[in-house]
């Protein structure tokens, strides 16, 4: 017992709390934002996969690192807009087209990769982020260290959090987002295309994606290898229901996620006895148990999954 | 500009558009082969020569079909009735991981081949049917996507794989190496080329793809799982019993999908390692979108992908382009084919 006590008082372990949930605020707001606007997104292992590889190339090609936290946003705003053109003006299948960009984006990041470092034995490693202290808060004791200490995207995600909330719930533009996936017949009567608004909505969540998958290369650690996304695009994907598509909420999930990971962590090296794939299974295992504690109370967006074509039903 | 659906879609069209679309996605990944420096035609030759130009070539690319026909009829049938199985990676694995695991039961190891393979083929089929059970049930009976889940298992599966052959299933001669034990000689599935990898897993496969279009073109399951797939209301009203179908449906695909595993595990490689897949299962979903569902055009998507990772392997060492060339080719193709079928079935007004 004294044993779980040590971890959960220590400093470091709620440290790496917010560091851990900082890709998984971002993708999470990102899958959030598609879903909003009622395209499932799938295409976010990819993105992730060629944010982590675009960003950490970018610093690796002599950028600084916001520009390779703005490169992968861009990428993935790209692989956005062609999730976007294919299943909304086409309204093709969201689950195929998605896991179709997920496995093309992912292959062409390996394959960029290979081309920009052919011959790696060990993969090159780039300057990451160095965690910002915040003058005067980051003094206090505890807190200090663990919220204030954060490298600088992290707390672009928490300002992100709290945009994409007030912007969602408190401006026409949240509005219109909300009414394209609730229901776009209306919208489009209110004199809004709710087809641009869905392709734009699906590009700026895109970007998020693209930002989260940076993070992994740029802050987190300071390398790619390919497989490094190892399902947290999914695990975004079971945060949003989780989350019931509110962005306060995925905060909330993306740190006791995050909370859950950083402990089992820190258990595997004091637990003799228990193989340690048995920790690695956590997340996935609790992300499955998210989803059953929430499907039957989360309030989907209506006009989740179905394409909107004018004067048609 | 609008689409509008077309009553009836010209047979040629039909023909054409797949053809078109994978030329399409030949002429992208060309342009990624120049930019990185070499000339696409040369690459494809390459490609091709490689995976047909000789012997071994040929058997490595058959070789390479056998589990591809099997996950890529996995996914068809549960696409078809819109049961989104995601999680044939996990289930090819479970069932690979199970036929070793069969075979360390007492008294099975002793049995004759002739006994022993069927049983073994059925073990892994059997594993691959439980792990897509259970997202089902999450699914009737606390609406819980199954998307997702079966997403999330993949890892799980391979994990559970880790676990087993580092702890209970470890092969102790592999001198440390994570690997099961191996499977008995006699579960082995007799070759079919002198001195080269091709097995009996292949017409094995051919059989099934045969046997899976005749289920779903001609029996009453067929009949319901399309009914469940093309619109659930109506097909429970017109007296479709939807539980029990999924349930079906899911025991067909995930057993296939074990059944790749178990095939491949009994065919190539004797043992089970945590890369015996080179993501057979997601290539799976590829293939039965390149076949549009069609169980018997499972094989050619089947072939055209492994002639594309055959080929790239011998093209990318020639000529130094990486040989991620070939997944790249084959998601385009499943990019391009969406947009193909699409076009198909709807013209566009202005």
């Amino acid at each position: 017992m004294s044993v779980l006590f040590d971890i959960l008082a220590s400093v470091g372990m709620w440290e790496a709390v917010l560091r851990i949930a900082t890709p998984l605020i971002l993708g999470t707001l990102g899958v959030l934002l598609c879903e909003r606007v009622g395209v499932l997104n799938l295409g976010i292992e990819g993105i992730m996969t060629f944010g982590a590889m675009i960003g950490w190339l970018t610093v690796y090609g002599g950028g600084d690192l916001w520009t390779g936290l703005l490169v992968a946003a861009a990428a993935g705003a790209m692989f956005g807009l062609l999730h976007a053109l294919l299943t909304v003006p086409l309204g093709l299948s969201q689950h195929v087209t998605g896991l179709g960009i997920t496995l093309f984006a992912a292959s062409f990041s390996y394959y960029v990769f290979r081309l920009a470092v052919p011959t790696a034995s060990s993969p090159p490693t780039i300057e990451p982020f160095r965690p910002l202290a915040v003058p005067f808060l980051s003094d206090l004791p505890f807190l200090g260290p663990v919220l204030f200490t954060q490298t600088a995207p992290t707390y672009l995600a928490l300002v992100l959090v709290a945009a994409i909330a007030w912007g969602l719930y408190r401006t026409p533009l949240g509005l219109a987002v909300r009414m394209a996936g609730e229901n776009p017949h209306a919208l489009d009567a209110q004199g809004v295309d709710p087809i641009l608004l869905r392709i734009g909505a699906i590009m700026a969540g895109s970007a998020l994606m693209g930002m989260a998958g940076a993070f992994l290369t740029t802050a987190a650690f300071n390398s790619f290898f390919p497989t490094m996304v190892q399902g947290r695009g999914w695990i975004c994907v079971a945060l949003v229901v989780f989350a019931s598509w509110r962005p306060e909420r995925a905060l909330l999930g993306a740190l006791l996620f995050a909370f859950f990971d950083a402990f089992q962590l820190r258990l595997q090296t004091v637990v003799d006895g228990v193989p340690y794939q048995l920790f690695l299974m956590l997340p996935y295992l609790l992300s499955i148990l998210a989803l059953v504690l929430m499907a039957r109370r989360a309030r989907v967006p209506q006009a989740l999954m179905q394409p909107y074509r004018r004067g048609e039903r | 500009m609008r689409f509008e659906r077309r009553a009836h879609p010209s047979r040629a069209l039909t023909i054409l558009a797949p053809i078109c679309a994978i030329l399409l996605a030949l002429l992208l990944a060309g342009g990624l082969i120049a930019i990185a420096g070499a000339n696409p035609l040369k690459a494809y030759r390459l490609i091709l020569t490689g995976a047909f130009g000789s012997r071994l070539g040929l058997s490595e690319t058959l070789t390479r079909t056998t589990p591809l026909i099997l996950t890529g009829l996995a996914a068809a049938v549960a696409f078809r009735a819109r049961l989104w199985n995601i999680g044939a990676e996990g289930q090819f694995y479970l069932g690979a991981l199970a036929v070793p695991a069969f075979c360390m039961l007492p008294l099975v190891s002793s049995l004759p081949g002739p006994i022993l393979i069927p049983l073994c083929l059925m073990a892994g089929a059997v594993a691959g049917m439980v792990l897509l059970l259970l997202p089902l049930g999450l699914r009737l009976k606390f609406g819980v996507d199954e998307v997702v889940t079966t997403l999330l298992l993949n890892f799980v599966a391979v994990l559970f794989v880790s676990l087993m052959i580092e702890g209970p299933m470890k092969d102790p001669m592999a001198f440390g190496w994570p690997q099961s034990v191996p499977v008995p000689d006699a579960a082995i599935l007799p070759k079919l080329m002198d001195r080269a990898r091709l097995h009996a897993g292949l017409p094995l496969a051919l059989a099934v793809a045969v046997a899976v279009w005749w289920v779903q073109a001609r029996s009453v399951f067929g009949m319901r799982s399309r009914a469940v797939g093309l619109n659930p209301r109506a097909a429970a009203f017109a007296g479709v019993p939807l539980g029990r179908t999924l349930v079906a449906v899911a025991c067909l695909s995930g057993g296939l999908a074990g059944l790749a595993g178990a095939v491949e595990v009994m065919g190539v490689k004797a043992y089970v390692t945590t890369d015996l897949s080179p993501n057979y299962g997601y290539s799976g979903i590829v293939i039965a979108m390149l076949a549009n569902l069609n169980p018997l055009a499972v094989i050619a998507a089947a072939l055209f992908s492994a002639v594309m990772f055959v080929g790239a392997d011998s093209m990318s060492r020639a000529l130094s382009i990486p040989s991620y060339i070939a997944d790249v080719t084959v998601a385009l193709s499943l990019l391009t084919m969406l947009v193909a079928i699409f076009l198909a079935q709807y013209r566009i007004r202005r």
